[in-house]
């Protein structure tokens, strides 16, 4: 323990913590822009600065350790100047379009230039200009915005060990960018959008489909229904100043109802039938001793990850459509020749807390007879605009209830947003048709939690299952790692955001991954309070197979549910050099 | 296949990535990005990083050079000396800018900070000659000289794919 004065405070702090993080404790707050909790301190933006006795310079508090003795000033007429030149140099090369830009008043430089009270443009000189990377289905890259903090580069590089992009060039003419500065589509981007979450402006968002869903609203011939994934209703309400994790199954449905959308269904009934499909599929594996691991395939950024990376193990991976495919599926077949409906006059939309969501949505081969399963994707972000163009006051809502028969779920489903979730309910199906009975045990806390591989071994009747789930694509290379020297799986998991869909790159942009804790713990309280927290319980999953789908991996359901992939690597890779 | 030129260097050691990437450029003239991406997976780094690096020193081309390399100093010396004007009439004779390539690949214009050589200002260097106290009315002599010489011989060839 050292002891020094902050702002003339006694305080005592850990050996090797920052001086940012010592003044936290005694709730002096440094503004900071290029920190990033638990990640390398760059100390590149410098708004952290603060004075220190017997330094000439000022010093980067978020980069620099505490020393015995120390007298910080963290508020002296200094530091604040610095700081407020510092906002000033960064608004001057900053486009002047708050009013029209997609994070405003959601925006750090924003919230920064408001509490220096920069009033006045001071250094009018040249500003950077860039061409925005639409390329990719799911997001935008504009780099005019982008103050070079490098969070993302970090969240990318050191979170997530992608490192699609990376800083370029030098001085004035610095941006973060893919190499040769290619389209994120062709990079090795996998869209996940965690760098969208640790932006602290707009330079990089997700694409938006709004205009896709209210041109389809808008169309009379056109019955647009829509589906909400189980990750969507446990932070919604954080854009409505509700605590984190709080549950708004309700509120969304009436307010999704209120939209004008013709049916409000539940991606959570999808979940329960992909694993029916799913647990099916490793059942199957297992007893005809086909070649093990079997990977989950419900997160679209593994599974691009994977055929961008290791496309020699496509095989390892579930045959199974996401839920949200599944249920665009369903809908267009099913449900329309139930309702009498032509499945090219149904609009599904996807209500996603994933950007890459909005990627898969677009794969060609999920879709038959050349229509999409799926439409549009809207991200938690996107569904809080629409809300507020509709003039819809979320807090105020009356609480509803989905659709049926598209709407009913267990508390299996629920967890399908979080990192175990979709072990944890296939495994709880997969006991079932092992053994033949129905499993009292349904929580398996060993696939919970926050760890980035976690690893298990189950005894079913005899048959011992071993399996791992991986939390966070970066992750993902150790457990390739430990199948290289030998273990064994038959089962794993991957979700590519850490935490699972709950911190999805369309969830809303925070910078506390305590918010994440509550958030799954939401999940699993909705498991808890189910009726029923087996899939293979879904009374309307059980009508389904036997008006329409005959059994758990009949030919209809493959034609349907299931799908394949395709070898991304060094495809569409030509690059042309800009100059 | 793997690139002959890596082998003198140990798999999956970042910190090689300056001299291989100084290698992989005395080799082909520039950074061709077949080659880097096949450095990227022999060293374990990101193609980003690599581009990083490649764009942040002058050193590094990403584009292929041609025949002969023109640098006009752009120093004090010089500068006073009207080597601006010097600058825009090779730009002009030879319709490239600064950092450019002709399109035949026999010139490559570039601009140095000094040339370390003020006495005879202004002055540009042609592959390793000097030319000094140079004149705007110079300079077709000089660029028709390595013309004629590069058609003497086949212009530098093209990286194979």
């Amino acid at each position: 323990m050292v002891e020094l004065t902050i702002n003339g405070i006694t305080v005592k702090a850990g050996e090797g913590m920052t001086i940012l993080d010592a003044a936290k404790s005694v709730g002096i707050n440094i503004p900071t822009l290029c920190h990033m909790k638990n990640l390398t301190p760059t100390g590149a933006c410098r708004m952290c600065v603060v004075e220190v006795d017997g330094y000439r310079n000022l010093i980067p508090s978020c980069a620099y350790p505490v020393d015995e003795g120390m007298n910080v000033e963290t508020n002296s007429p200094r530091v604040r100047t610095a700081r407020k030149t510092i906002v000033e140099l960064l608004v001057e090369n900053h486009p002047q379009e708050c009013l029209i830009c997609v994070r405003n008043k959601n925006c750090e430089l924003q919230d920064l230039a408001e509490r220096y009270s920069v009033r006045e443009h001071r250094f009018a000189g040249e500003s950077k200009s860039h061409a925005i990377d639409i390329s990719s289905a799911s997001m935008e890259r504009d780099p005019a915005k982008c103050i070079l903090c490098g969070r993302c580069v970090r969240a990318c590089n050191e979170v997530q060990k992608i490192g699609a992009i990376d800083f370029s060039n030098r001085g004035f003419a610095s941006t973060v960018t893919t190499p040769f500065n290619i389209g994120l589509n062709v990079s090795d981007c996998i869209l996940c959008g965690q760098c969208i979450l640790v932006c602290p402006t707009a330079a990089l968002r997700e694409k938006s489909s709004l205009k896709a869903v209210t041109n389809a609203m808008n169309n009379k011939n056109k019955y647009v229904v829509v589906q909400v994934a189980p990750a969507v209703r446990a932070t919604l309400g954080e854009e409505y100043h509700m605590p984190a994790g709080t549950d708004v199954t309700g509120k969304l449905v009436s307010g999704l109802r209120r939209l004008g959308f013709k049916k409000v269904f539940d991606t959570n009934f999808a979940a329960d039938l992909t694993i029916m499909e799913e647990a099916t599929e490793l059942v199957q594996r297992i007893t005809e001793g086909r070649e093990m691991p079997m990977f989950t395939s419900c997160c679209p950024g593994w599974v691009k990850y994977i055929e961008m990376n290791h496309p020699d193990m496509l095989h390892h991976v579930s045959s199974c459509k996401s839920p949200h495919e599944m249920e665009g599926a369903i809908i267009k077949s099913f449900y329309a020749k139930k309702m009498g409906l032509a499945p090219e006059d149904i609009f599904v939309v996807s209500i996603m807390p994933c950007t890459v969501k909005k990627f898969e949505s677009e794969r060609p081969e999920l879709s038959s007879d050349m229509l999409h399963d799926v439409d549009a994707v809207l991200t938690t972000r996107e569904l809080v605009r629409f809300f507020n163009i509709a003039g819809i006051d979320f807090n105020e809502l009356p609480d509803d209830k989905f659709d049926n028969p598209l709407g009913e779920s267990t508390g299996a489903a629920a967890i399908f947003g979080t990192s175990g979730g979709v072990m944890e309910a296939a495994l709880r199906t997969a006991y079932s048709l092992l053994t033949g009975k129905s499993s009292d045990h349904v929580e398996f806390e060993q696939v919970r939690g926050f760890d980035g591989v976690k690893e298990s071994e189950l005894n079913i009747d005899g048959t011992t299952l071993r399996i791992a789930v991986v939390n966070g694509i970066g992750n993902f290379p150790t457990l390739l790692n430990s199948m290289k020297e030998g273990r064994e799986y038959h089962f794993v998991e991957v979700m590519a955001c850490p935490g699972g869909c709950i911190n999805g790159g369309g969830q809303p942009i925070h910078q506390n991954y305590e918010k994440v804790v509550k958030r799954v713990k939401a999940l699993y309280d909705i498991d808890r309070r189910s009726e029923s927290r087996n899939s293979h319980e879904n009374k309307a999953v059980s009508a389904l197979y036997e008006e329409f789908l005959e059994k758990p991996g009949s030919h209809v359901a493959h034609e349907l549910l299931h799908t394949h992939y395709f070898d991304r690597k060094d495809k569409n890779r030509k690059i042309a050099v800009e100059e | 296949m793997e690139n002959t030129l890596f082998s003198k260097y140990p798999r999956n050691d970042q910190s090689i990535l300056i001299p291989l990437l100084q290698d992989i450029q005395s080799e082909y003239g520039y950074l061709p990005e077949d080659v880097l991406k096949q450095a990227s997976e022999y060293i374990g780094l990101p193609l980003s990083r690599i581009y990083g690096v490649a764009t942040f020193y002058n050193q590094f081309r990403l584009v292929p050079i041609g025949k002969n390399v023109i640098k006009v100093c752009r120093g004090t010396a010089c500068h006073v000396k009207n080597s601006a004007n010097i600058l825009a009439a090779l730009e002009n004779t030879l319709k490239i800018s600064a950092g450019q390539t002709t399109r035949d690949k026999v010139f490559t214009l570039e601009v140095v900070s000094c040339i370390g050589a003020c006495s005879i200002a202004p002055v540009i260097c042609v592959n390793d000659e000097y030319y000094g106290r140079l004149a705007i009315k110079d300079i077709d002599k000089i660029i028709k000289r390595y013309k004629n010489k590069s058609t003497e011989q086949p212009a530098a060839q093209e990286v194979e794919k």
